[in-house]
């Protein structure tokens, strides 16, 4: 009962097929053979004729086109649509070539399908399948083969050769490591410490200027980076994914966290900018909650209690870089952030 | 006529073309709208190699600081890696520099979209059954290499975005357990980003993947040279044949003309429509990023786990573990290891090793076609969940909310998708045998002598029917014999509510009915089946 449907015994054990009670339907065979009307009409057969060969005309056309632009309508240089050099004469430029070219294409496509569907014979054919697995003779002579080549080489008869042989064998993968190893540095403590530094002021992004307490309004946000950090600065850019921070003010008042507003400044916090889940830089604030949401995956870091996650899947809080205002009312660090920035990692919490 | 007639004397006589072409000419391929997708896939493909080849030329993957001093004044005097300072060369200067971009960005997308639909029509119509088992894997490494070539390749501008999706990158792998700071810094040279990460993505991007995928697509097709295209279901149609049209010339001139199609629709997108324009972005730096940025969409779902999962991260001996990024990891590998697995598992259920050629229709397939619905509706929340702040601001939704829907529709809609599916082919499967029976309805009613009233109906013909009747049947095994109690349920879980295909008897007995229901309309009708109007015509 559990045969396969051709008879064979399943190798793999019970099947589940069902049997087809008195066999099943018998294959009727190949349904009658419709005809198109270019395959008796003379008239129809020519017309597809012409079709055929005026799609393959509007292709040469195509092609014209995209040569032409290529010399008339250039993002640089002379363009007929367009001033020299503009944004508009990359916009015509690209819009006249590829015209061209899709042209140029598309046609040749369309008339080799016109022609295959309406002149190629569209009569089905039948060809036989062969079973894939080998005849009986093959199989065995196959197997003979293999075993004569093993015995040849004596593998069974030499133990002393396989055993060193699969320890070369075994060996050699690791010498991959070497050449890996030297692609990059070992962690360290790099990950543990940013270019922080107590001392150091607080300068805007970008343009570098150093921030007073008195310039930070109630509610407003600054995006900053340490002020000794320069283009000049060995790693610069690596420095600066992960020094980067961004200054909040809030009103003491609404403080739910004592040392959080301890590390500030009459309420002027900052906090590391980069999201503890994978790293994106945290970079939306909204002054009504006084939340900092992460446009990444949306993680929600509430800043009035020492940027907790209140939603989303990052777990611990942003870093807070603890500040004091220097002699000329400049806001500066006291020291690094207390804990690494960005996204968590095995030994994070380890000293280092 | 000879083959000296035809020009291929010489060729024969040094490479033995004649018997080439005796093989492959003849080749026959069956037809169907649905074999397109593979196809799709493999000129896209050839067309990502051309456009990218093109773009090698001017490209320049170096992360050496510049300053920009290029046509586009919005960036003049700002400081940018050479890679982002040379595609916006390719962009603004080069003579159809930003076309071939453009062209190579959506042959990527259109590439991978092919891919996935492609594998779904493998896996609906049961393609990958025995023998084709080994190419339904090559077929997935293909697809995971596609994510592989389209994140790289994203990844080489250098803008923000593409900085962005690195740095994502970076976080996950040092969350895995123990080695993931040592593989982040080996993989970027040193800290993120350091100097060395596009160069090294542009070796793998333009040279180890294409490669790969290079040779895996050639195996791809030697194998099915080799298995010859299963067929749909279909008068004459068996297991040990195949029906449908020569690869000379009605396949060389239709396969062929349809990469040209693929090419010029590809061409005609990019002429139109602008993707990833990079200097809106702006290079990449580690500090800016702009809410709503979003990776190219196939990559998308691997984004939305990372934003459904709350976040989870515990201690152990001061050592961190970061469930908020594994458990998405591990979903991940679990759905593509069930995709890439599943071809065995139905094997293991069903025990069946005979050879199959002729596809199933999915609704024949019940629970693997809902298996595949539920698999697809994961995978699509993942990829809207990876949007869910733009599904937000469109829709004026909380994001927390719909973070939330998503959360629950995760478990909820796979189970449901998979059962409201496998009803439906189940009625599908219902409703076909009805026909088979009974014919079609010709919604022309008679009343008889008693009042009754009947319905005539058209019997199907032979062609007709086989196609409703051939399809295998399978049914639960009992645990013993050889049978585990676990194989056991999973043929129940599989066939527990099969739908028999009609058999020879069945149809019998329907016929003899329908017979003597003829027998009392013929009386009725004096044997002219025409409706009263009809009659009025003549
Ligand atoms: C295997 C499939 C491939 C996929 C899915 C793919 C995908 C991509 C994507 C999404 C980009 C970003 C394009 C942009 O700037 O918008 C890209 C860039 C690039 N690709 Fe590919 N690519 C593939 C194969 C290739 C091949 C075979 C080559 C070269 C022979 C190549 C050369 C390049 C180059 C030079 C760039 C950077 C230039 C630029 O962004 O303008 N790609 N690729
Ligand atoms: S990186 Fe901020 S939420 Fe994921």
């Amino acid at each position: 009962m559990n045969d396969n449907l051709d008879g064979s015994s399943p190798a793999r054990g019970v099947s589940a097929i069902a049997p087809k009670e008195g066999g099943g339907f018998p294959n009727p065979g190949l349904a009658p053979h419709v005809h198109r009307q270019a395959d008796s009409d003379k008239r129809a057969e020519r017309r597809a004729e012409r079709v055929v060969a005026g799609l393959f005309l509007l292709s040469v056309l195509g092609t014209a086109v995209f040569i032409a632009a290529y010399f008339l309508v250039t993002p640089t240089g002379t363009n007929i649509f367009a001033e020299e050099g503009s944004t508009r004469a990359v916009w015509w430029s690209n819009l006249i070539t590829g015209l061209g070219l899709a042209i140029a294409v598309f046609f040749i496509g369309a008339a080799a399908v016109h022609w295959a569907k309406t002149l190629m014979p569209d009569e089905e054919m039948v060809e036989e399948r062969h079973a894939l697995r080998g005849t009986d003779e093959t199989r065995q002579a196959a197997a003979a083969i293999i075993t004569e080549g093993l015995q040849e080489s004596g593998i069974g008869r030499r133990p002393l050769i396989v055993t060193t042989m699969v320890a070369a064998l075994a060996a050699l993968p690791i010498a991959v490591l070497a050449p890996l190893s030297t692609l990059g540095p070992l962690p360290g403590n790099k990950l543990h410490h940013t270019f922080w530094k107590a001392g150091m002021r607080l300068a805007r992004d970008h343009d570098g200027t150093p921030i007073r307490a008195a310039d930070v309004a109630m509610n407003s946000i600054f995006h900053v980076m340490p002020e000794d950090l320069t283009e000049e600065t060995e790693h610069f850019l690596e420095e600066r994914a992960k020094a980067a921070a961004v200054i909040v003010r809030i009103d003491p008042a609404l403080g739910k966290n004592e040392e959080s507003l301890a590390n500030g400044h009459e309420g002027i916090l900052v906090f590391s900018k980069i999201c503890t889940h994978v790293g994106c830089p945290v970079a939306l604030y909204e002054q009504q909650t006084h939340h900092m949401l992460c446009p990444c995956h949306q993680s929600t870091f509430d800043v009035t209690d020492g940027a907790k996650v209140i939603f989303g899947p990052a777990h611990r809080p942003l870093p807070q870089l603890p500040i004091e205002v220097d002699a000329e009312g400049y806001l500066v660090a006291t020291g690094d952030f207390p804990e690494p920035i960005g996204p968590s990692f095995w030994d994070i919490h380890k000293d280092k | 006529m000879k083959l000296g007639a035809v020009g291929g004397d010489w060729l024969d006589e040094r490479v033995g073309g004649g018997g080439l072409v005796k093989f492959f000419a003849r080749k026959i391929f069956p037809d169907h709208w649905s074999f397109m997708f593979g196809e799709v896939a493999l000129y896209s493909f050839v067309i990502l190699l051309i456009s990218g080849t093109f773009l090698t030329m001017f490209f320049d993957p170096s992360m050496t600081e510049v300053e920009y001093d290029g046509p586009y004044e919005a960036l003049q005097g700002m400081h940018m890696s050479r890679a982002y300072e040379s595609t916006l060369y390719i962009s603004f200067e080069v003579k159809g520099g930003l076309l071939f971009r453009q062209m190579h960005h959506w042959a990527a997308l259109v590439f991978m979209v092919a891919i996935f639909v492609h594998m779904f029509r493998v896996f609906f119509t049961g393609a990958f059954r025995k023998p084709r088992e080994l190419n339904w894997l090559v077929g997935f490494s293909l697809m995971v290499l596609g994510m592989v070539a389209g994140f790289t390749g994203y990844s080489l501008p250098d803008d923000v975005l593409s900085g962005n999706g690195l740095r994502v990158v970076d976080g996950l792998m040092k969350a895995i357990p123990i080695v993931g700071t040592y593989i982040s810094m080996l993989l970027f040279g040193g800290e993120f980003p350091g100097t060395h990460i596009i160069p090294r993505f542009f070796t793998m991007h333009i040279l180890l993947v294409p490669a790969m995928i290079l040779g895996l697509i050639a195996i791809h097709l030697v194998m099915l040279v080799a298995h010859k295209h299963a067929h749909y279901p279909g008068p004459g149609r068996t297991d040990r044949n195949v029906v449908g049209f020569p690869l000379f010339p009605v396949y060389t001139a239709k396969a062929g003309g349809f990469f040209f199609l693929v090419f010029g629709i590809i061409t005609l997108v990019s002429a139109t429509t602008a993707i990833n324009a990079i200097w809106v972005y702006g290079p990449y730096d580690p500090s800016p990023v702009s809410a709503g940025s979003q990776p190219d969409w196939y990559m998308l779902w691997t984004d939305g786990g990372l934003r459904l999962i709350p976040g989870w991260e515990f201690t152990i001996f001061g050592y961190t573990v970061s469930l908020n990024i594994l458990l998405p990891m591990v979903v991940y590998g679990g759905l593509l290891a069930f995709l890439a697995l599943y071809p065995f598992i139905e094997a293991w259920v069903t025990g069946d090793d005979r050879e199959h050629h002729v596809l199933d229709l999915p609704y024949n397939t019940p629970v693997r076609t809902g298996l595949g619905v539920a698999w697809i509706s994961v995978y699509l929340i993942l990829a809207m969940a990876a949007t869910n702040d733009l599904i937000a601001l469109k829709m004026h939704l909380s994001i927390n909310d719909l973070t939330w829907l998503f959360r629950i529709s995760i478990f909820v809609a796979p189970v449901l998708l998979f059962w409201i599916t496998k009803r439906l082919c189940l009625s599908i499967q219902r409703q076909k045998r009805n026909l088979v029976l009974h014919g079609e309805e010709t919604s022309r009613v008679v009343r008889t002598k008693t009042g009754d009233m009947l319905e005539i109906h058209e019997p199907l013909d032979e062609f007709e029917r086989w196609v409703l009747v051939q399809h295998d049947d399978f049914r639960p095994l009992k645990a013993g014999n050889g049978v585990s109690a676990l194989r056991a349920k999973a043929t129940s879980f599989f066939f527990k509510d099969r739908i028999a295909p009609v058999s020879p008897a069945e149809l019998r007995e329907a016929m003899e009915h329908a017979h003597h229901e003829k027998h009392v309309i013929d009386e009725v009708t004096d044997g002219d089946y025409r409706i009263p109007a009809e009659k009025a015509m003549h």
